[in-house]
């Protein structure tokens, strides 16, 4: 009986693990396939991987996708650390009645769908198109500013300081500190990991979102790899091999950072229930 | 910025006269009091710039109807067209079905995934673990456009499927109304349960390991630990995390979009996909979409209610 359970779990499991990994194995091996070969079923490693990145790199514009994209999540990721890091500190340090209604107020954003909320982003910032391009339709500024302040990482970043010496900040005070210079000098340095959890988050966020750029931007070379991928994987006669390239380079950002930092990445997806 | 600047500066100075100190004082508990706010104001123009107040706008428009930017103020028009409108019957209708049956399916799948790999004895732990969240990593549109292939007519899993007999010819699973509701559910859960069982995961290590002693001593059977221990004391966490996946599920968009594109016909069209062609696909029609989005507001804020309950309930 005992023995029956533990073949039993260990190939419940493996099945999991094969169900899992099998579309990973399938995109890699597909980019060093012929187009043909993917259709025709080939699970076995070809020879075509230089060709279809030549392909790749020649047909499609990646490299513009891949630029614009990170410019976004760079900028996304970085703003969101600064303005929800100085919001938490703030809320938690200094804290006072009317600052913990605010934030009761903000985490109701949390609840609104993006879906009710995007057809007025979009007037809004059709409405200053003309006298702000930079921030206007088809810009990439138009897609970071709505995107890069949200109150999960504000609530996020006050959780987090909830377990910070609160003597550092008195101490800082003392030692002749403006209140701005405890959170840059003192705060930032000592929650790095809270900061390292949060930016995998804001930048997987950014690097992934597919709605608010689908909406926003239109001019081809504006798009962002998302909707570049959207775009290849709706044409009609598609070259499987470069299209599982493009994927396969769309992906590769996120999975490094998942294998690198698996632990902050934990740490951050685990970061709204903490507490 | 500048205004703590010359804070700082204050407080440097060696000397002062009486006058001074006294000035200092006043502006320095000022200064204490509102400094706080100093840290929180520009999250808190940002968000009410874009979530609440767009939220207010969605809602005026919501009454009002038009093409393009001509819109003008119709009442009840709108909310009466939602009743009789089919192709919003169908966006809610799937999505319901999505929901209920991909949340439920999820969160069985990775309370079972996370009980068998928080036992200590099991070999391979971090290889199970990291392969059946591996798929986290991924992009929603690039895993789409994966499982489009993975389904194609000349797709792998029906070359398999032929192969080894289960079926005698391909089965167009994108086509068909009821096979395409199964090839979103099966990617969203492939896509999710990874991340649903690190959460349970992290909870199981909170639960004293001398309950399961004690139970097996009793003579209890895993099933009865899973269903008398386990499951209660995890219950916080499954609300949670079945409350934040049906919140994501009833919006959801990139795999409609990047799978079926809401076909064939509107059998796989969900809410967000609708509000999208109402919007940017169709000829745009602001209001009425507005109107369609405030359902997924009005069904997001009742789930959020009975959340907030629960949590406080804990509490």
């Amino acid at each position: 009986m005992n023995r029956l359970k533990q073949i039993f779990i260990y190939t419940f499991l493996s099945v999991a693990a094969i169900v899992s990994i099998f579309p990973f194995l399938w995109m890699l091996v597909s980019i060093t396939n012929k187009s043909v070969d993917v259709t025709q079923g080939r699970l076995l490693p070809g020879t075509h991987l230089i060709e279809n990145l030549k392909t790749l790199f020649a047909t499609v514009d990646i490299v513009p996708a891949l630029l614009n994209s990170s410019i976004i999540a760079i900028i996304t990721t970085f703003l969101t650390l600064l303005l929800a890091s100085l919001a938490g500190y703030g809320f938690e340090i200094h804290r006072s009645r009317g600052k913990d209604i605010v934030f009761t107020i903000l985490l109701l954003s949390m609840m609104i769908p993006f879906a009710a909320i995007m057809i007025p982003l979009y007037r809004m910032f059709g409405s200053i198109s003309e006298t702000a391009p930079l921030i206007g339709i088809d810009s990439l500024g138009a897609v970071i500013l709505p995107t890069a302040t949200t109150a999960f990482f504000i609530f996020f970043f006050r959780q987090n300081t909830k377990m910070f010496p609160k003597d550092l900040v008195e101490a800082g005070r003392i030692d002749g500190l403006s209140e701005i210079g405890v959170f840059f000098r003192i705060y930032v340095p000592t929650m790095k990991t809270t900061y390292a959890a949060a930016a995998i988050i804001a930048f997987m966020n950014s690097w992934n979102n597919y709605l608010w750029p689908l909406v926003i931007l239109q001019s081809p070379e504006k798009r962002t790899i998302p909707l570049l991928i959207s775009n290849l994987g709706s044409s009609y006669s598609p070259d499987y091999g470069v299209i599982m390239s493009a994927i396969v380079i769309a992906t590769l950002p996120t999975a490094l950072v998942f294998f690198l930092m698996q632990k902050h990445f934990v740490a951050g997806m685990m970061g709204s229930v903490k507490g | 910025m500048s205004q703590l600047g010359t804070k700082k500066a204050e407080v440097d100075l060696p000397v002062r006269t009486k006058y001074e100190e006294s000035r200092r004082q006043k502006t320095g508990v000022f200064f204490k009091k509102k400094v706080g706010w100093l840290f929180i104001i520009v999250s808190i123009l940002a968000i009410t710039i874009f979530n609440f107040y767009p939220m207010v706008q969605a809602f005026l428009l919501s009454f009002q109807s038009g093409m393009g930017a001509n819109l003008e103020y119709v009442g009840l028009d709108n909310w009466r067209r939602l009743f009789g409108d089919p192709t919003f019957i169908a966006a809610l209708t799937n999505t319901t079905i999505y929901l209920l049956i991909q949340v439920p399916l999820m969160i069985v799948l990775a309370l079972f995934f996370s009980v068998l790999l928080n036992d200590p004895k099991l070999k391979f732990k971090s290889f199970f673990r990291i392969a059946i969240f591996l798929p986290c990593v991924t992009s929603l549109v690039a895993y789409s456009v994966v499982f489009k292939y993975l389904f194609g007519i000349d797709g792998i899993i029906n070359q398999f499927l032929l192969n080894f007999g289960f079926i005698s010819q391909t089965i167009n699973f994108l086509a068909d109304p009821f096979w395409a509701k199964v090839v979103i559910i099966l990617a969203i859960t492939w896509r999710w349960t990874g991340y649903n069982m690190i959460f349970y995961l992290a909870a199981l290590q909170n639960v004293d390991k001398s309950i399961y002693e004690a139970a097996r001593i009793d003579g209890a059977s895993s099933f009865q630990q899973f269903f008398q221990i386990t499951v209660p004391m995890l219950k916080p966490i499954i609300l949670f995390t079945s409350i934040t996946s049906t919140i994501g599920t009833l919006q959801i968009f990139d795999e409609i979009v990047n799978i079926t594109n809401g076909g064939p016909g509107n059998a796989t069209i969900s809410i967000s996909q609708y509000i999208y062609n109402l919007s940017f696909e169709y000829t745009p029609d602001f209001g009425y979409a507005s109107t369609v989005s405030y359902v997924i507001v009005i069904l997001v804020v009742i789930l959020s209610i009975i959340q907030f309950r629960v949590a406080g309930e804990k509490k």
